[in-house]
């Protein structure tokens, strides 16, 4: 598609001359531009300041404007952070995180698929309608029985409490987005396999699996920003350094060197530095992550 | 097969639901024995000025956050709906707050507006040298500012998504009719995009209605309790006054306003079924 339809609102008033084409024959949105470009400063501003801050040495930090890049760019920040394990931190963050997604992206796969493929059972309709009400289950309001719970199977301060509720709250969401998907899938395909002789999860896994794959990818990334991303779990499931993630490593982090700002930018730049480099990578794909379920 | 996704969904989500409220009736300090209590909790919930004041500081974010994220995001979305290649490379950038964690964003922020080592000490302007976290009114802009600058982003991508699925035909029957891109604008682009501002509106308010990470960080509700919203009074009382059961009372709070708040929003929007909703993005 050349032209779009979010083009056609900016085409010009009273238009005589219907291109389709044309850039030069529109009068320009002003007020989408500017604030498209005030936005961009908003945007950016923080971001450049985190970065050439966390290159500066803490002295060169309070003696130099701001906004000027690093005079002697050095590492030491960075080196500070990670001798302050956050190597250890990092490992915590991606075993949580994949060990929620994971569990979480194959049970709500497979509960989509009996949702669709046997969506008239009343026990799959009302586990259907128990998902969707899942989604209107803040994390937030739950937090003191899952502590609670957590306590009682003796599993307090371990990563496995992290991940249990994690892979809870995440199924409503997944298990939504992944029926949506598998319903496309032409009920000819399902026969021909029923004809073909095949068992309920061979089709699962041999076809369903593979032509929901795009869809298994979005809700991955999904999950998965959000479980990396995760705080209140974390700070109430776990106590000791040894199970620290990132998040809550860098909130203590800060209360350790609030002074030496640089310090605590690098420790916010390792962070987000996977993230980052998976949107340079799959940007398509996280986008469609991003807005899982809310956008289609 | 839908079985492993269902036991685990009800042992950490119904399973705790079902809990908060039985939990709100009883007496706990997080360590030991769990006593029955009556309605003691909630009395000593409801009598507590706290509760009003929490109410109030939510109900302040909720509008404020919701007031300056939607006009935004909409005039973002149309304007990024287009397809020439700078407003793709402007997408690209505008994403990047999404992918950072609350926690990444509420240190970073909280660094830069320090009044000794921040930005304003930095650049020397006095007007940026505020004690930005420490009164009420201006820890509450912050607060405001943040969120908007965290979460434009994704409600930009959905009025973005919407707006690309707006038909074109429409436009020009317009144009042909002799309207101005306003007018366009207000006759078909906005009543085009209800069903996405309802959902955006919703995910919202409901989100906002629980906001912990940003806040925790940022301000721990402080100056005072200026910004002591609900949830941050349910971790309060709970995990730091070990009163279990009145912090379980708060929690049932912040369920029943988020499904009121949510069941306003469809009737709003007119929209019977959760289904409906997902079609009209």
């Amino acid at each position: 598609m050349a032209t779009t339809v979010g083009a056609g609102t900016r085409q010009a008033a009273g238009g005589q001359k219907r291109r389709s084409r044309g850039r030069g024959a529109r009068r320009p949105n002003w007020l989408g531009g500017a604030a498209g470009w005030l936005w961009l400063l908003i945007v950016i501003v923080p971001i450049y300041w985190i970065v050439i801050t966390s290159f500066k040495t803490q002295s060169n930090y309070f003696q130099t404007n701001p906004f000027a890049p690093p005079t002697e760019p050095t590492l030491e920040n960075y080196q500070l952070v990670i001798e302050n394990d956050f190597v250890r931190y990092f490992v915590n963050s991606t075993i949580v995180t994949l060990g929620a997604v994971v569990p979480t992206v194959l049970v709500s796969f497979m509960a989509a698929y009996a949702i669709v493929r046997a969506g008239d059972w009343w026990v799959l309709r009302s586990a259907n309608s128990l998902f969707l009400m899942g989604l209107a289950i803040p994390l937030q309001a739950a937090i003191i029985p899952v502590y609670l719970i957590v306590i009682r199977l003796h599993m307090y301060d371990t990563l496995a409490a992290i991940i249990l509720p994690s892979i809870a709250f995440a199924i409503p969401l997944s298990v939504l987005v992944l029926s949506n998907f598998i319903r496309d899938v032409p009920k000819e395909l399902f026969d021909s396999m029923r004809v073909d002789g095949a068992s309920e999860w061979g089709t699962l896994w041999h076809l369903a699996f593979p032509l929901t794959r795009p869809a298994l990818v979005t809700v991955s990334i999904y999950n998965g920003l959000a479980i990396w991303n995760g705080f209140l779990l974390p700070l109430i499931l776990t106590q000791s350094p040894n199970q620290r993630v990132l998040p809550l490593a860098l909130w203590t982090f800060q209360g350790q060197y609030s002074v030496n700002v640089p310090a605590v930018l690098a420790a916010v730049v390792l962070t987000a530095l996977p993230i980052l480099a998976l949107y340079v990578l799959g940007r398509r794909q996280l986008l469609s992550g991003l807005t899982a379920g809310f956008s289609k | 097969m839908a079985l492993p996704a269902l036991l685990m969904f009800f042992a950490f989500a119904v399973v705790p639901l079902v809990g908060v409220v039985l939990l709100s009736f009883t007496s706990w300090d997080g360590i030991g024995v769990i006593r029955p209590a009556g309605f003691d909790s909630w009395r000593a919930v409801l009598a507590d000025p706290g509760l009003l004041h929490s109410l109030w500081v939510t109900f302040v974010v909720i509008a404020l956050s919701w007031a300056v994220q939607t006009p935004l995001s909409i005039l973002l979305g149309v304007f990024l709906a287009g397809h020439q290649p700078y407003r793709e490379f402007l997408a690209v950038l505008f994403i990047i707050p999404l992918l950072l964690s609350s926690a990444a964003i509420a240190i970073t922020y909280k660094a830069l507006l320090d009044p000794n080592f921040g930005l304003g000490a930095g650049l020397h302007i006095p007007l940026l040298t505020q004690d930005w976290l420490g009164e009420p009114a201006l820890a509450m802009g912050v607060i405001i500012f943040v969120v908007s600058w965290q979460y434009i982003p994704f409600h930009t991508l959905i009025y973005q998504g919407a707006v690309r699925q707006i038909p074109r035909s429409m436009y020009e029957a317009a144009q042909l009719d002799g309207a101005g891109r306003v007018r366009m604008f207000f006759r078909i682009t906005l009543p085009q995009l209800k069903y996405t501002i309802i959902t955006s509106s919703t995910l919202m308010v409901v989100g906002s209605l629980v906001f912990f990470d940003l806040i925790f960080v940022l301000t721990e509700g402080g100056p005072g309790d200026a910004t002591r919203v609900l949830a941050l009074d349910m971790y309060k009382r709970g995990f730091q006054a070990n009163l279990m059961g009145q912090a379980s009372g708060i929690a049932v709070i912040l369920v029943v306003l988020g499904l009121v708040l949510a069941l306003l929003l469809r009737r709003i929007g007119g929209g019977s079924s959760s289904a409906s909703q997902l079609e009209g993005m």
